[in-house]
């Protein structure tokens, strides 16, 4: 089976500082892979490489190549737009628009030209459906957002993410400033997603890494130290560093 | 340690000073406005509201003067919103920080400071005579909107900087463009900052007297053409004092001024408060 992603050779500097080293990974489709590691090695930055987020950055420079289905995205070719429709993304604050709850699901939707009010409607309740969320806002859909609890406002931001049906949705450290009740919400929904998303998923909670992956690779200071099979990387890992993280030693 | 004044006194004190400073800002406030109904009220009736003046203003009513004033800053905002905001948006969200944008914010804060005088010289000189506008509408709406510009572009500015970064991220990681999202997510959120702008503004080019002096003109009847010459209230009021026409009737229209900007304050406050609470679920 071909790979979703292909990270080749990838460098990225922000104007001086080099932030990513010779990064080499491969995702694959619909599993979840988790990327660990200590605060500042370069896993966010890493994962804002996958959706072109960092081109907003006006000193950000990159060696190497990222595929996506076995596709340059740098190339000039490539629309931004329609990369980003392709690979979502959920932040580690939820970050909900100020409009109503069904205005941020059908958001997406509009902007990528979406325009039969009815065939809005039911993208709506399904993506509402596919993010746990439908059953607790039905009857308030033209409520703001705003008004939602934490968790509710990140499986609204999922459920605004996979309105647009992209392939791979990036979450950077989606449940650290949730509680723990909503954070097993957000869990259990990942394990339901994967079946139709390849998820890449940022996080600091290593019991959350094995809850939730099937491949994890370890960041240290912008280089990835190990990756693979998550059950694998947690109970024999090769390299020594891995194995200081994951018991705690550092970090 | 023998201190002059204890830190328990020291902070009765600075309490005192500042909750004082409050009160008496509003007492001033509510001190003027007193006085300006006090003296105005009694001359307010439904003929002073709806008929044309007589004799220069000595009896009559000042009909044509509440349509010159919303005429004029209609003519005003029409003009300086769009070039505010647009202005704005360049500022916030497209130009970084080059000299350019320096620059424009330099020229954007020295307009701000120009005494209203200069820019009815100006209008005079450039609206009314070069371009050929005469004594009319459009020579003192195009001057007034010179002045309310910095004022709506600094506000808007500001209040589309306040939107958080956060939103912009999450509309252009779901695949939308940067005017997509300026347009769908940004203002929106801006909205009530950037009206705040307009409204303060527009009270400012409805109150306005200098800069309207030598571009308007000083006709006694209703302004239809843009090109008419018309007298907005300030003016009018201005005229009726310094000539000593009818004092009474001054302050009648110093009355009707002052509620009209009041009722334009309060109603758009409280829409404004409807909107954000809404936006945000509150």
């Amino acid at each position: 089976m071909p790979y979703r992603i292909e990270v080749q050779d990838l460098n990225v500097y922000f104007g001086e500082s080099h932030i990513l080293n010779d990064i080499n990974i491969n995702i694959n489709k619909n599993k979840v892979t988790s990327l660990i590691g200590p605060s500042g090695c370069g896993k966010s930055t890493f994962l804002r490489t996958l959706n072109r987020m960092n081109d907003t950055i006006s000193t950000f420079k990159k060696k190497g190549s990222v595929l996506l289905d076995s596709q340059e995205i740098y190339e000039a070719k490539v629309d931004v737009v329609e990369l980003r429709k392709r690979v979502g993304m959920v932040f580690q604050k939820p970050n909900p628009f100020p409009k109503s709850i069904f205005d941020n699901v059908a958001y997406g939707l509009k902007i990528h030209g979406l325009k039969d009010k009815e065939v809005l409607a039911k993208k709506v309740e399904e993506s509402l459906k596919a993010a746990a969320l439908w059953d607790e806002v039905k009857d308030k859909l033209e409520m703001s957002a705003m008004g939602l609890s934490g968790g509710q406002q990140q499986r609204l931001c999922i459920a605004r993410t996979i309105a647009v049906e992209p392939e791979v949705i990036l979450m950077d450290e989606p449940c650290s400033a949730l509680d723990p009740i909503s954070t097993t919400k957000i869990e259990d929904l990942i394990h339901k997603l994967k079946h139709d998303y390849t998820i890449i998923i940022v996080t600091h909670n290593m019991q959350q890494a094995t809850r939730v992956s099937k491949y994890t690779a370890f960041f240290l200071n912008g280089e990835i130290v190990e990756s693979g099979l998550t059950d694998k990387l947690f109970i024999e890992p090769e390299d020594k560093r891995t194995e200081d993280y994951i018991t705690g030693r550092f970090g | 340690m023998d201190r002059l004044i204890s830190p328990k006194n020291s902070q009765k004190i600075m309490k005192t000073i500042f909750w004082g400073s409050g009160i008496l800002t509003i007492l001033l406030l509510l001190l003027i406005i007193g006085y300006v109904l006090y003296n105005g009220l009694p001359v307010i009736n439904l003929t002073f509201l709806f008929s044309d003046p007589i004799d220069s203003g000595r009896a009559g009513g000042i009909f044509p003067m509440i349509v010159s004033t919303f005429y004029v800053t209609f003519v005003a905002v029409v003009v300086a919103a769009p070039l505010g905001i647009g202005g704005a948006v360049y500022l916030a969200e497209y130009a970084g920080e080059s000299k350019l944008v320096k620059l424009i914010r330099f020229g954007s804060e020295t307009l701000a400071s120009i005494p209203s005088i200069v820019f009815g010289l100006f209008g005079y000189a450039f609206f009314v005579i070069y371009l050929g506008f005469g004594f009319s509408v459009l020579s003192g709406g195009v001057t007034l909107a010179l002045m309310a510009l910095p004022t709506i572009l600094r506000t808007a500015e500001v209040s589309i900087e306040a939107v958080p970064k956060s939103y912009s991220e999450g509309s252009m990681a779901i695949g939308a463009t940067k005017w997509q999202t300026i347009y769908e997510v940004i203002l929106p959120a801006a909205v009530p900052g950037i009206i705040t702008g307009i409204i303060l503004g527009m009270a400012r080019a409805m109150e306005e007297t200098a800069a309207i002096l030598y571009t308007v003109g000083a006709a006694l009847t209703v302004p239809v053409s843009i090109f008419d010459p018309a007298r907005p209230l300030p003016l009018h009021l201005y005229t009726l004092a310094t000539e000593g026409i009818s004092m009474p009737n001054a302050y009648g229209t110093a009355a009707v001024l002052v509620i009209l900007i009041l009722i334009i304050t309060i109603v758009t406050n409280t829409l404004l408060d409807r909107y954000t609470k809404k936006m945000m679920g509150r």
